[in-house]
């Protein structure tokens, strides 16, 4: 049985309707991550699950017990707030503590789990500061100490990376991940940005308008996306979209880009419908497997080698993207960093379509 | 940038400066000159005062006048000075000013963080309330703290003050809390505590700049209240404006001057020293509710 249940959660605010029907569930010690957009009500849900903002309707089962009208606080979850919410008339030490008193806590055991909860996250130095007095990073890890020391059945993070700068977001990116591997707790984690998502979750569920799009582990969401929205949010750069026509010109099905039969690819093994000749499809492509053919997988069933104009280098150090322009479309293509390419420059791309995906304009849903 | 540096040249801005050092000067000499000739009268003889010119230091100085109008001078017709007035409005004073100033951060608190349908009406009808001229509530006033058996009485005095203080006391911490983070509260739910817990444990320790704005703010106002004193109260239960009042229009004997003048001295003291001792805190608060609100 799921140790978190989302059942068929409503939120309507006047005549808004926020969350459409959100059902998910997540086992134990599972690594739960809400993205999409701003407004997408992935916020409202996080709030709902800690009890904050009442649903409209739906319920919400934390280990096989309905919370849905147990106050916050009697939820056992814990928050780490986007702005860390520490109460800023307290030290380190009585910020960590004050759920604990709350509760009822004898002095001395509350001294010592904070103690503890210190000395995993190696702030014991910070414990008589106040939170002022502390850099951006201290505070993170305090809020997470916060979240820790109470040892609750479910932690709820909401974004709450968005006010550390690029370096440090990357190193407590990193510890919140290390924290979810050595505790296994079960973590409701909610962010806009993709690449947290990726990292960080054992499953994703991706939000748009206050429905999900998919629910998945990262691979399956990256690798096969139920739908536009989502192969478009998730991955930098974004998934490449050529429009293109099915052909079956040689007998074998394949697409002709922007119905340009000059530009003919084979069928993407993860089509597995025979589709009719001249629907019209989009062809999705990661960046990475367009490369230059050097780069080409040895092991990819279905290529395609296809000529086009350069109009943009990006190097990263690592990779260089390359901009190619096709019919008038573009499409961005990861090559390795020391192949020779010109701006203006007809370039081989090299295609491999044994990770490509098609999608249905008219639906926008993925094709199987 | 440049183009309006051009245009004031740095010896056109110095002189300007001096301009506006000069003008400030004046006017604080302007505002200080009463609470100089107070002073100065009240150390003087009444031989002097009669005699000499009124913005002349005193000759002898002596602070007989104090003495006098502290515990001497006829108020009406009991000679006792103005000692029990001045604690009446002390005993009137603090109770008004610390429980207007709960409600009021109560209120705050409330209209901020526990929203409920109708809480910008309700807001809005005590923000009226810091409107309505203080005679127009007299009468009503009067009836009330009849019915209730107060006329007469510090106590009533003190539920006057409160009541009217309350518009400006919600004011003031409303605006205050509102730029207060909510995550913090929900942060507070979460850990268990409740709606008293987070107002006495979170917020009103955060609250020290406002605080301190709203206690300067009631203090100088329900102690220098002349209106609601002489209306609600009579004989030895008067505060000291009333008192003060009292001493200087009783039209027998012969006019101390010196004696008036130590009075209203004794008058304006607490006022003074809560602005010289908070005076700072007052300015920080008003700034930060300008500023974040």
């Amino acid at each position: 049985m799921s140790f978190l249940e989302i059942k068929d959660i409503r939120k309507k605010i006047g005549n808004n309707e926020i969350l459409k029907g959100i059902n998910i569930e997540l086992e134990k010690g599972g690594f739960l991550v809400l993205v999409g957009p701003s407004g997408c009500g992935k916020s409202t849900l996080l709030n709902a699950i800690a009890g904050l903002l009442p649903p409209s309707s739906g319920d919400i089962v934390i280990d096989g017990q309905v919370v849905n009208d147990l106050h916050p606080s009697r939820r056992d979850i814990a928050m780490v707030f986007q702005s860390y919410a520490l109460y800023p008339n307290m030290t380190v030490e009585q910020n960590i503590a004050f759920a604990l008193e709350m509760r009822g806590v004898e002095k001395a055991q509350r001294e010592a789990a904070v103690k503890q909860v210190a000395k995993t996250l190696q702030i014991e130095h910070l414990l008589k500061r106040r939170p002022s007095q502390l850099s951006g990073g201290q505070r993170q890890r305090v809020a997470m100490g916060r979240a820790l020391v109470r040892q609750p059945r479910v932690f709820l993070f909401d974004e709450p990376l968005s006010n550390l700068d690029a370096k440090l977001r990357v190193e407590v990116r990193a510890e919140i991940k290390a924290l979810h591997q050595n505790t296994h707790a079960t973590i409701v984690y909610v962010t806009h940005d993709q690449i947290e998502a990726m990292t960080l979750a054992t499953k994703i569920v991706v939000l748009k308008e206050g429905m999900v799009q998919q629910v998945g582990t990262p691979a399956e969401i990256y690798g096969r996306p139920a739908n536009l929205f989502v192969a478009d949010f998730m991955g930098s750069p974004a998934m490449n979209m050529l429009k293109g026509k099915v052909s079956g010109a040689d007998g074998q099905q394949g697409i002709a880009l922007f119905g340009n039969d000059g530009v003919r690819v084979a069928m993407p093994p993860s089509v597995t419908t025979s589709l009719p000749d001249g629907k019209d499809v989009i062809l999705g492509l990661r960046p990475e497997t367009i490369t230059d053919a050097g780069l080409v997988d040895p092991r990819a069933r279905a290529t395609a080698r296809i000529e086009a104009e350069v109009t943009m280098i990006e190097p990263t150090g690592s990779d260089t993207f390359v901009t190619g322009k096709l019919d008038g479309a573009t499409f961005t293509a990861r090559t390795r960093s020391d192949v020779h390419v010109e701006l203006g420059q007809k370039f081989p791309f090299a295609f491999n379509l044994d990770k490509a995906v098609v999608f249905d304009p008219q639906t926008t849903s993925r094709i199987e | 940038m440049s183009a309006t540096q051009e245009t004031v040249s740095a010896g056109g801005a110095r002189t300007a400066r001096y301009f506006i050092y000069a003008a400030l000067v004046i006017l604080a000499l302007v505002y200080l000159l009463p609470l100089y000739v107070m002073l100065s009268t009240s150390l003087k003889s009444l031989d002097e005062i009669r005699g000499g010119d009124m913005l002349a230091l005193p000759r002898d100085p002596s602070i007989a006048a104090w003495v006098r109008a502290w515990g001497e001078a006829c108020i009406g017709v009991s000679c006792v000075g103005i000692k029990g007035y001045f604690w009446n409005s002390i005993k009137m004073v603090v109770p008004a000013v610390l429980i207007s100033t709960l409600l009021g951060a109560l209120n705050g608190y409330v209209l901020t963080k526990w929203r409920f349908p109708g809480h910008r009406l309700v807001f809005g009808m005590m923000l009226f309330a810091c409107f309505i001229p203080f005679q127009a509530v007299l009468i009503p006033m009067a009836r009330v703290l009849g019915t209730f058996g107060l006329s007469n009485s510090t106590a009533g005095l003190v539920i006057v003050h409160v009541i009217y203080g309350l518009g400006f006391t919600t004011l003031f911490f409303r605006n205050y809390y509102e730029a207060f983070p909510d995550e913090l509260v929900k942060a507070a739910m979460i850990d268990g505590a409740g709606f008293f817990r987070i107002f006495w444990r979170i917020l009103l320790p955060s609250s020290g700049p406002i605080i301190v704005v709203t206690i300067i703010y009631q203090f100088t106002n329900i102690w220098n209240d002349f209106l609601f004193g002489v209306s609600f109260s009579s004989g030895t239960s008067s505060p000291m404006t009333v008192a003060l009042n009292n001493l200087v229009a009783s039209s027998t004997g012969v006019k101390e001057y010196n004696v008036d003048m130590a009075a209203a001295v004794f008058a304006a003291l607490p006022t003074l020293f809560v602005y010289v001792v908070a005076g700072r805190y007052f300015v920080r608060g008003l700034m930060a509710g300008a500023v974040k609100g």
